[in-house]
């Protein structure tokens, strides 16, 4: 069953160099218990998409398009029915997790506040819950923990924190916008493993966001690569990883492993400017003349021209 | 903490006692001298001269700088702060006598200021460039840039002269407060509304705002809560300076509403050079100053975890 369904999701941002435009025609689809991994290098858009699902973009942002939670366009509830949606459906986890927790709080007062907004209950059994969720992500001596305050957390401890934050949600949806990437590589995978016990665990989906391959290859079922506020390619991981359609597919695997030689040239296009036809292909290898005219459709799965032809 | 305040209050010593060091030395500057001027003050006319060297004299005031400076601080020494040379009253009675009035003046237009800033403050933050944010733009405008004088002078005329409603002067009852402590409360509530307004704006971009909607709290919790308590700091520094300041006595304020604070009586004092009062205001007024400065500091470390004192962590 889908659980999630964006549909030809568009976002613009007004900036001061010009509109950014993060996000152009994009569909991707959530299924239940399934777990999604959006691939993309840096600002191409994709905490912006994240945080267009939690609704919480700024308000000068255009956004047209539609989100559908179980069937629901997110779009068109009020913004009390969609704090519940976030308190009860979707939860999600940020990068850089020492700044997302509120520094005048303790760390524990912040896990049982999402668990008493969830569970409706008292002070007493939300911070019971609490302990047990600290419990949950590991976090030792979680009864001195509890206590204390983020500055005194590590940024390991911090984003496990904001786990059980998102977990006390008991969410059916969980957004991990790059949940690792101002860790410790030691950390790093320890997080990753603890997203994965915990998304089986609590059966919720997972849309994980990363610009790390083989995490994402190792946690994933399905993949959409992303660039430059477009969605180039998306399918199973086998699928994708057997045989990739798509040349900046090819490229960001060529980083991984030594099958495909092309590493990408140059730089992404600035999202406030980007190039007539197909966004990719002043970096692309393959190039036509078509290419640089027209902007491809989305076929199969893939958005080329290469593979149109067929 | 103890040992950081007992700490603190031992530096002040130094502050106060310099403080009131230096306003002796800069009045000792100014030419003119006390005992003339307290004499024909007195006697509403010259002075002879064999009644200035008596009073001089009599005062310790023919010594040198020094001398004077070392009698006084061996009278502080025994807790004793002198007598003033205008009225012949011990120092600290003159003091206390009036400084309640100032307290109650200055607390008052404190909360009264408090009470209207936050809310407005958080209100245009809120709905930053609404109608309602423009408004409190220019109202708070207008109340910083209104000369005290002036609008204590439209308070008096509106609500006592045309309305009837409040005494326009005098000393004892709540209403008699009302008019002053608006006068003093309009100005330091436009200055606090509009850091409030600033410091909830500087916090809403932060990302821990954005988990605390993730998590489906509605704003009030938002702003309300998470927001809020972090723009404390910003905020209790101000209304500490500002309580401070009014403290030390608001000259035009009591002087229009014959308000019997220190602040005429200390400025009367300073046109005589009536030392012992002048040194001794300072020292107490100075010794509040450090004590508010403490208060803000302990409240720091109250409200923001990541400020301890005392290298304890
Ligand atoms: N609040 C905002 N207002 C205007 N523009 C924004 C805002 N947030 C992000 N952008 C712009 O939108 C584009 C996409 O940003 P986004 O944060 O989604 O990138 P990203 O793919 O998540 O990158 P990263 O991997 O660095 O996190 C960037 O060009 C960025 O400058
Ligand atoms: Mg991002």
């Amino acid at each position: 069953m889908t659980l999630l369904n964006i549909v030809d999701l568009n976002i613009s941002l007004p900036t001061t160099s010009g509109i950014v435009t993060a996000s152009n025609g994009i569909s991707l689809e959530i299924g239940q218990g399934e777990t999604h991994c959006l691939i993309g290098e840096s600002g191409c858009g994709k905490t912006i998409v994240a945080l267009a699902i939690m609704r919480l973009l700024p308000v000068n942002a255009k956004i047209s398009g539609k989100i559908f939670l179980n069937g629901v366009n997110l779009f068109s509830l009020s913004n009390k029915e969609m704090r519940q949606i976030r308190r009860e459906q979707i939860a999600m986890i940020f990068e850089q997790p020492q700044s997302c927790l509120n520094p005048v709080f303790s760390v524990g007062s912040q896990i049982a506040e999402a668990v008493k907004i969830r569970d409706k209950c008292s002070a007493k059994a939300s911070k019971e819950k609490a302990l047990e969720l600290m419990r949950n992500v590991q976090i030792p001596d979680s009864h001195k923990r509890y206590h204390h305050y983020p500055h005194e957390y590590s940024g390991g401890m911090a984003q496990r924190a904001m786990i059980a934050m998102a977990m006390a949600l008991r969410p059916a949806l969980l957004i991990a916008d790059e949940p690792t990437t101002s860790l410790d590589v030691t950390i790093q995978a320890q997080i990753m493993e603890l997203i994965k016990d915990l998304v089986v665990q609590f059966n919720t989906s997972l849309f994980l966001i990363t610009h790390d391959l083989e995490a994402a290859f190792s946690m994933c079922g399905h993949v959409s690569i992303m660039y430059a506020g477009f969605i180039m390619e998306k399918g199973t991981v086998e699928n994708i990883i057997k045989s990739p359609k798509h040349p900046y597919t090819k490229a960001l695997l060529s980083t991984i492993s030594s099958e495909y030689s092309s590493p990408v040239r140059g730089m992404p296009p600035e999202l406030t400017k980007l190039p007539a036809g197909c966004v990719f292909h002043p970096r692309c290898s393959n190039a036509m003349p078509v290419c640089s005219k027209i902007d491809p459709q989305m076929e199969k799965g893939v958005r080329c021209h290469l593979t149109m032809k067929i | 903490m103890i040992k950081f305040i007992l700490y603190r209050l031992f530096i002040s010593l130094f502050v106060i006692v310099g403080a009131s060091i230096i306003s002796f030395a800069l009045i000792s500057i100014v030419p003119g001298n006390s005992a003339e001027s307290i004499l024909s003050a007195e006697l509403a006319n010259d002075p002879k001269l064999e009644e200035v060297r008596f009073f001089m004299e009599k005062h310790g005031l023919h010594n040198t700088f020094l001398i004077q400076l070392s009698q006084w601080l061996k009278m502080l020494l025994k807790c004793n702060l002198g007598t003033s040379l205008r009225t012949g009253e011990s120092v600290l009675i003159e003091f206390c006598s009036r400084f309640p009035a100032t307290l109650e003046l200055a607390v008052s237009s404190t909360l009264l200021a408090v009470i209207a800033a936050l809310p407005l403050g958080i209100l245009s933050a809120v709905k930053h460039n609404s109608l309602i944010d423009h408004i409190s733009r220019i109202v708070s405008l207008w109340g910083v840039s209104m000369p005290n004088f002036w609008l204590a002078l439209l308070l008096i005329w509106i609500f006592g002269v045309v309305l009837g409603l409040l005494p326009t002067y005098g000393y004892g009852e709540i209403k008699h407060l009302v008019l002053p402590a608006v006068t003093l409360g309009t100005g330091m509530s436009a200055i606090l509304m509009r850091l409030q307004r600033a410091s909830i704006l500087e916090v809403l971009n932060k990302n821990y705002i954005r988990t605390a909607r993730a998590k489906g709290l509605n704003e009030w919790s938002v702003i309300g809560k998470h927001a809020f308590k972090n723009t404390l700091i910003p905020v209790a520094t101000t209304i500490g300076t500002q309580l401070a300041h009014l403290l030390s006595g608001v000259v035009i304020v009591e002087q229009i509403f014959a308000w019997p604070g220190i602040g005429h009586f200390l400025v009367d004092s300073i046109n005589t050079k009536d030392f012992p009062v002048i040194q001794g205001f300072v020292l107490i007024i100075a010794f509040f100053y450090v004590c508010i400065n403490l208060a803000v500091d302990i409240f720091y470390a109250l409200f923001d975890p990541r400020i301890r004192y005392g290298g304890r962590n």
